[in-house]
């Protein structure tokens, strides 16, 4: 929760005010359209593509000098990738920032949602890879637009027929589509589906793709809907533990591996979660016992 | 009665040259129609324009839709046209990779007409399958194969399962034997002929083999150089020619 001085030899948080204009208007034009991919003209970050650069420019267009930022990756707060788009900003915008769910106006994240329900004045940013969910099934750009104008989403469950056909269950189990309004089908980037109930909240959900240069949203109170069949109903799922270290078994696992025999612990992704709930005497398995 | 299809002046040119003019005809329900021609004759660019798939310079396909009585298929919404695509229409092309998704099972191929419809129920749309894929002689236990692991053959016969699964009424087909060796194409003749009786389909069958629209086909059209010269029943057509070119097609084949 340190406010830092904004270097001045950057404009605020890093993108010109044309840009940011620019990538406003398309965030407005995908908060109108739900799930729809709005083409906009991704600039070239100081980051590799596949860092998080759409996810970055969404957030510049975003931030304001009053908002606190949070930024996960994987749900951590403390890996490479967050580490580095918190710094990024705290230089370049000198906002507050923060590794606490509730106290963050705006938060970047790949691959998670918090665990912590967000609400009204919250906005959360992800960063996409592949934006179109029909891509790997129909490789032209042109037809796979016309099916999303058409609403025709048949091809869709060509996809998730072939997961029970091969494995006698939906086995996607990340990048899980949903139907967005009844209208959009829209790939949630590749959060794991654990997370897809979730995206149904009071808070802002702006989706950026760098390379494909693609903005899309979802508006708070927004009807979303994961893909299913009939007789396969849609399931969240996780790993079936509890946290080693906390003991929370609502919450989504990630698997470490511990030694090289065989030994694994199960953890919440979602560290501030986590620590939170550490803090609160809360214990799991392999909890410190110095620490209870 | 109604024809089914009714093609009026129907022009498509590429540029300068003519692909094919002035092609009018009417295709009663349960009729089979076999288009004939060499190479460039300008079959297979009638066959695309009358399946929506290239769009004609000039003329009309008026189609006789379930709901809306005949309806020119040229100037109705886009949305429409793909609709009967999924729905009354099927295009059996000639090389089935063309029709069919490979990456994909043989189950899903057959299913995606049916979802793209509208069907959610997994257990309905897998019977459908291994139904259809039994009607076309593939075996049950290959309903999770992908096509790549087919022969030429079954890749074709899977083709036709996967077209004719939501009942259509027309069927396109573009050189359905092409590419295969004799006696796969007899068999697949074979199927093929049944299907069309049992179910009642309509089919527009663009071929250069005159065994082939001489069993399956009820009328015959001769195509040279973008335009029709000769049309009437098959046996009448092939057992006494009349155009010069329909003379040199059928004196052209080899008598074993």
């Amino acid at each position: 929760m340190t406010a830092m001085q904004h270097d001045p030899a950057y404009n605020f948080a890093y993108l010109d005010e044309q840009t940011k204009r620019m990538i406003r208007r398309a965030l407005l034009k995908a908060l109108a359209i739900p799930g729809y991919q709005v083409p906009f003209a991704s600039r070239e970050m100081p980051m590799p593509y596949g860092w998080g650069t759409g996810g970055v420019q969404v957030t510049a267009a975003c931030l304001t000098p009053g908002d606190r930022l949070k930024v996960i990756d994987q749900g951590a707060d403390d890996t490479t990738n967050a580490v580095s788009i918190r710094k990024f900003f705290e230089r370049t915008a000198g906002v507050e920032t923060t590794e606490h769910t509730a106290e963050a106006s705006v938060i970047q994240t790949r691959h998670r949602i918090p665990e912590a329900p967000l609400g009204e004045g919250q906005i959360l940013v992800y960063q996409v890879p592949i934006p179109e969910p029909l891509r790997f099934l129909e490789p032209r750009e042109t037809e796979s637009r016309k099916m999303h104008a058409l609403e025709e989403y048949g091809l869709m469950y060509v996809k998730l027929y072939e997961d029970i056909a091969h494995n006698g269950a939906i086995s996607t189990a990340y990048a899980y589509p949903v139907k967005v309004e009844g209208r959009y089908v829209m790939d949630p980037s590749p959060i794991p589906k654990f997370d897809n109930p979730k995206l149904e909240s009071g808070a802002i959900q702006l989706f950026g793709a760098g390379r494909e240069q693609r903005i899309y949203a979802i508006p708070p109170y927004t009807q979303v809907v994961s893909l299913d069949f009939e007789d396969h109903p849609f399931e969240p799922s996780k790993a079936d533990h509890d946290c080693d270290l906390c003991g929370c078994g609502t919450s989504y696992l990630d698997e470490v591996i511990t030694d090289d025999a065989g030994g694994r612990m199960f953890v919440c992704s979602d560290t501030d979660f986590c620590a939170a709930r550490q803090a609160e005497g809360h214990r799991g398995r392999l909890s410190a016992e110095d620490a209870a | 009665m109604t024809p089914l299809l009714q093609v009026r002046d129907l022009t498509k040119r590429y540029g300068a040259r003519l692909g094919c003019g002035d092609v009018s005809f009417d295709l009663y329900p349960g009729e089979v129609m076999g288009i004939v021609g060499e190479s460039g004759s300008g079959k297979s660019t009638l066959l695309n324009c009358l399946a929506g798939h290239l769009a004609p310079d000039e003329g009309q396909v008026i189609f006789d839709t379930r709901g809306d009585g005949p309806v020119d298929t040229l100037t109705m919404s886009e949305p429409a046209r793909r609709m009967l695509g999924r729905t009354d229409w099927a295009f059996v092309h000639q090389n089935a990779r063309d029709g069919l998704r490979m990456g994909v099972s043989a189950g899903a191929n057959v299913g995606e007409r049916l979802m793209a419809v509208g069907a959610r129920h997994y257990g309905d749309i897998r019977a459908q399958a291994v139904d259809w894929l039994g009607r076309v002689e593939i075996a049950e236990d290959r309903v999770d194969d992908r096509p790549r692991a087919f022969s030429g053959g079954m890749q074709q016969r899977l083709q036709i399962a996967r077209n004719l699964v939501t009942g259509p009424r027309l069927v396109f087909m573009d050189e359905p034997t092409g590419g295969l060796d004799v006696s796969v194409q007899a068999r697949l003749l074979d199927l093929l002929r049944g299907l069309v009786r049992e179910m009642g389909l309509s089919a527009i069958i663009v071929t250069h083999d005159l065994a082939v629209v001489r069993l399956l086909a009820d009328r015959l059209m001769v195509m040279k150089s973008g335009a029709v010269v000769e049309t009437g029943l098959t046996d009448q057509v092939l057992d006494d020619p009349q155009h010069g070119y329909t003379q040199l097609l059928v004196s052209s084949v080899l008598q074993v």
